[in-house]
C-alpha cells in the first residue's frame, strides 16, 4: 500500500496544527461559528444530533493493520469505543469532544491518516474497488490510479470551492463493485484494441434527491492523459456546474440540462489545451506508485486442513460459502468480515473487533485490510490454509456473521438517530429486517439480495440502486418508509422505481414479509434471484403483494 | 385567521460537548428538555432567540422548536425528532438517556 513521503507527512501534521490553532480560537471566542464551520469542515468535523462527528478517509478503503489499531484506540479514548464504517469506504466517530479534535488527528497523523476533504464542496475521498489487487476478474489494480487521483486532488487549489461536493471511484474489473455508474466520476480500467490498458470515463452519475446513472463521456482515454482529462471535466464543471440551487448543483445536473454532447464538446476543448501544460510527471508518479502497490509474495501453503475443516464443520463450511471471494491465486481467498450481526448496527465495529481484525490480518493475511462501500471489512489476501484459524477468532469476537450478499447484510446510512439532515431513522429498520428474516430463517431461501436503507433524500444509503430500497421520510410528523424495487449498483446500474406509497415503521417489515413471500412463490427456481425474478416480471407481482388491498379493490 | 401559535422551546448545541441544550426560565441552560422554558408567546420566543443568538462562544445553531406541556406540567417534544434529540440514539444507550447527574451547562 501507499507509503507516505516526507512531504505528505509534513504536509498532514501542518494541518493538524492549523486546525488546532482554528479550535483555539473558536473556544477562545476570536471565530465565530459563521466562520469556523467551513474550516471544521475542511477538517472532517461535523456537528450532529446529539454530538459532533469526525469522518475520517480512508483512500479507496485501504489500510493495515497499524492504521486499524489505531482506530481503536481512538474509539477508546476519545469515542464511545466504536467506529462506524460507511458507504464512502471512510470511518466516523460519533462523539467526540471539540478540544480532543486536534489531538485525535494528530493521532491519525501518526499513522499517515487524516480527515482532509472528507467533507465540503471539494473532492472526497477516492473510493475503488474493495477486492483491488486480489479480484480474479481484475484487468489492473485500481488503487494506484486512486492513489494519483489523491494527490492530485488533495488541496488542489482550483477545485477546493466547487459548486457542490464531488465524488470518484474507480474499478479496475468489469465487475463493478465500486459503483462507478452512481459517482460524479466513475473510471474503469478496460483494454484498447491494441490490448493496452485503458480507461472508461463516466460522468454524471449520482443518487440524492435526482438519481442518475452516469454516462460514458469517453469510451477509452490512454493512462497518460487521465489528469488533464481530470481537470477538464472539473474545470467546466467548476466553471458551468450551477451555484444558484444546492440541489441542482452536482455535475449530474449540469450533464442533463447541458447534454452529454455538448459538454463532451467543452470537456474536450478543454482537455486539448490542459494536455500541453501536463509535462508527463504524472505519468512518471504513477509508475512510481504502482511500486506501492505491488501484491505480496504469495507462497503455496498447504490447504488440506481448510478442505478438512469444510468437510466436518457445517458452520465453518456456511461461512466460506457467503463470506469468500474467489482470489487471482488459486491458493487464496479474499475474506470478507460481516459487519451486520443479527440486530446489529450496520457498519458499527468496536475497539476490540477492530483490534482483531488488525491482529489477524498481521498475522494471516499480508497485513491488508480494506473497508467496503457494504460497510463491510475484507481481508483481501488469505492463505486458505489459515481460514479455520481466522473463522475461529471472528467466532469469538462477533464477526463470524455469514451473510455476505444476503438479506441481512444491509447498507444503512445513521439516519436520523445520529445525522442531523435526516428526516428518518435507518438504523432499527435495518436492525428489525435482519431479526425478523433471522427468527423467520429465510435467508438463505431468499438468496442473494440487496437491501439499501437511507434516512433522508441524499440517499447515503445508496438506496435507489438496493433491490430493495427504503427511503425513511417524515410524512405529517411520522416517520415513513417509501420502497423502490430494482435498484441495481453494479455494472448492469439501475435505479429502482417506486411502486405505491410508503409504509409506517410498523407496517414496514410485514411489507416486506409480503414481498419476499410473493418472489419466493413466483420465482422460476431458487436459482432466479430476487433482482433476475423482478426483471423478468416487472413490479405488477410485487405490487400486489405490497398493497393487496388496493389490488383486491381493483379486482 | 391567524394561526395558532404553537409553543416553543429554545435549544441548540453546546460548543464544547457538541451535545443538545435548552435554555431554561431564569436564562441559563439545562440538558433536560423538561426543564426548559416553554414560550406561549411567539413575540416572547424571538426575542429571547435573537438575545442568546449573541452568545455563540456557548453553543452552535440555537433554534425554536415545537413542545406542549406534558401530563406533569412540563415541556415536553411535539416532534420525532426533538425527542431523539432529548433521548439520544435508539442502536445505543448512549447520549442523554445515559446520562444522570449534574445535567447543568457550565
Amino acid at each position: 500500500m501507499y507509503r507516505y513521503s516526507e512531504f505528505d507527512d509534513a504536509f498532514v501534521r501542518a494541518r493538524v496544527a492549523e486546525f488546532r490553532d482554528q479550535v483555539n480560537r473558536r473556544i477562545n471566542g476570536s471565530l465565530t461559528e459563521e466562520e469556523f464551520k467551513p474550516l471544521r469542515l475542511k477538517n472532517g468535523l461535523y456537528l450532529q444530533l446529539h454530538a459532533y462527528m469526525l469522518r475520517v478517509a480512508i483512500p479507496y478503503g485501504t489500510l493495515d493493520s497499524r492504521q486499524m489499531h489505531q482506530l481503536a484506540h481512538i474509539a477508546e479514548v476519545w469515542d464511545k469505543g466504536y467506529g462506524h464504517f460507511t458507504t464512502r469506504q471512510n470511518i466516523q466517530f460519533n462523539w467526540p469532544k471539540l478540544a480532543d479534535v486536534p489531538d485525535m488527528l494528530e493521532a491519525l497523523a501518526d499513522v499517515s491518516m487524516h480527515a482532509i476533504q472528507t467533507s465540503g464542496n471539494c473532492i472526497r475521498n477516492v473510493t475503488a474497488d474493495h477486492f483491488a489487487g486480489a479480484a480474479d476478474d481484475e484487468i489492473e489494480d485500481p488503487r494506484p490510479t486512486a492513489e494519483l487521483l489523491r494527490q492530485w486532488s488533495t488541496d488542489h487549489p482550483e477545485f477546493q470551492y466547487l459548486p457542490r461536493k464531488f465524488k470518484i471511484a474507480v474499478s479496475g474489473s468489469p465487475n463493478d463493485r465500486a459503483v462507478t455508474r452512481a459517482h460524479d466520476i466513475g473510471i474503469r480500467a478496460v483494454r484498447g484494441k491494441g490490448d493496452e490498458t485503458g480507461y472508461e470515463i463516466l460522468v454524471g452519475g449520482g443518487l440524492g434527491r435526482t438519481p442518475m446513472i452516469g454516462k460514458v463521456i469517453r469510451s477509452f482515454l490512454p493512462k497518460d492523459d487521465l489528469l488533464p482529462y481530470m481537470e477538464a471535466i472539473l474545470r467546466v464543471y467548476n466553471l458551468s456546474g450551477r451555484r444558484d440551487n444546492k440541489y441542482k448543483a452536482r455535475i449530474k445536473i449540469l450533464v442533463h440540462e447541458t447534454g452529454l454532447d455538448e459538454l463532451k464538446d467543452q470537456i474536450e476543448t478543454e482537455f486539448t489545451a490542459r494536455r500541453r501544460v501536463f509535462p508527463g510527471v504524472n505519468q512518471r508518479l504513477l509508475e512510481s506508485l504502482n511500486a506501492h502497490f505491488a501484491p505480496p509474495e504469495f507462497v503455496d501453503a498447504e490447504s488440506s486442513e481448510y478442505e478438512l475443516r469444510r468437510t466436518r464443520d457445517p458452520l465453518f463450511r456456511t461461512w466460506c460459502d457467503t463470506n469468500l471471494n474467489r482470489h487471482r491465486d488459486p491458493n487464496l481467498a479474499i475474506v470478507t468480515i460481516s459487519l451486520k450481526p443479527v440486530a446489529g448496527t450496520p457498519g458499527d465495529a468496536t475497539a476490540d473487533q477492530m483490534r482483531t481484525i488488525a491482529d489477524l490480518a498481521k498475522s494471516f493475511a499480508h497485513d491488508e485490510i480494506r473497508v467496503s462501500h457494504e460497510q463491510n471489512i475484507i481481508l483481501p489476501h488469505v492463505p486458505k490454509a489459515f481460514l479455520p484459524r481466522i473463522h475461529d477468532r471472528l467466532k469469538r469476537s462477533g464477526l463470524a456473521t455469514a451473510n455476505i450478499g444476503l438479506i441481512s447484510d444491509i447498507i444503512a446510512c445513521p439516519g436520523m438517530d445520529y445525522c442531523a439532515l435526516a428526516t428518518a431513522r435507518s438504523i432499527p429498520i435495518a436492525q428489525e429486517i435482519s431479526q425478523r428474516f433471522d427468527e423467520l430463517r429465510l435467508e438463505r431461501k431468499i438468496g442473494p439480495l440487496k437491501i439499501k436503507i437511507s434516512g433522508c433524500i441524499n440517499a447515503c444509503g445508496h438506496h435507489h440502486v438496493g433491490h430493495i430500497g427504503i427511503l425513511g421520510l417524515d410524512r405529517a410528523g411520522v416517520e415513513n418508509y417509501q420502497i423502490t424495487l430494482g435498484g441495481d449498483a453494479t455494472e448492469t446500474a439501475a435505479i429502482g422505481k417506486r411502486p405505491g406509497p410508503g409504509f409506517s415503521a410498523e407496517e414496514l417489515i410485514p411489507a416486506l414479509e409480503r414481498l419476499l413471500d410473493a418472489y419466493l412463490t413466483i420465482r422460476l427456481s431458487g436459482n432466479e434471484t430476487f433482482l433476475q425474478c423482478y426483471r423478468r416480471l416487472g413490479d405488477q407481482p410485487f405490487k400486489t403483494a405490497l398493497y393487496p388491498d388496493s389490488a383486491r379493490k381493483a379486482a | 385567521m391567524a394561526r395558532r401559535f404553537t409553543p416553543k422551546i429554545i435549544t441548540t448545541n453546546d460548543l464544547l460537548e457538541g451535545d443538545v441544550i435548552y435554555l431554561t426560565a431564569d436564562g441559563s441552560w439545562t440538558r433536560r428538555f423538561s426543564d426548559a422554558k416553554l414560550f406561549l408567546e411567539q413575540a416572547e420566543a424571538e426575542a429571547a432567540l435573537a438575545r442568546i443568538e449573541t452568545r455563540q462562544d456557548i453553543h452552535v445553531g440555537a433554534y425554536l422548536a415545537d413542545a406542549e406541556t406534558g401530563i406533569d406540567g412540563r415541556p415536553q417534544p411535539v416532534h420525532f425528532r426533538e425527542q431523539f434529540r432529548a433521548t439520544g440514539p435508539s442502536n445505543y444507550f448512549h447520549g442523554k438517556q445515559a446520562e444522570t447527574g449534574d445535567v447543568q451547562v457550565q
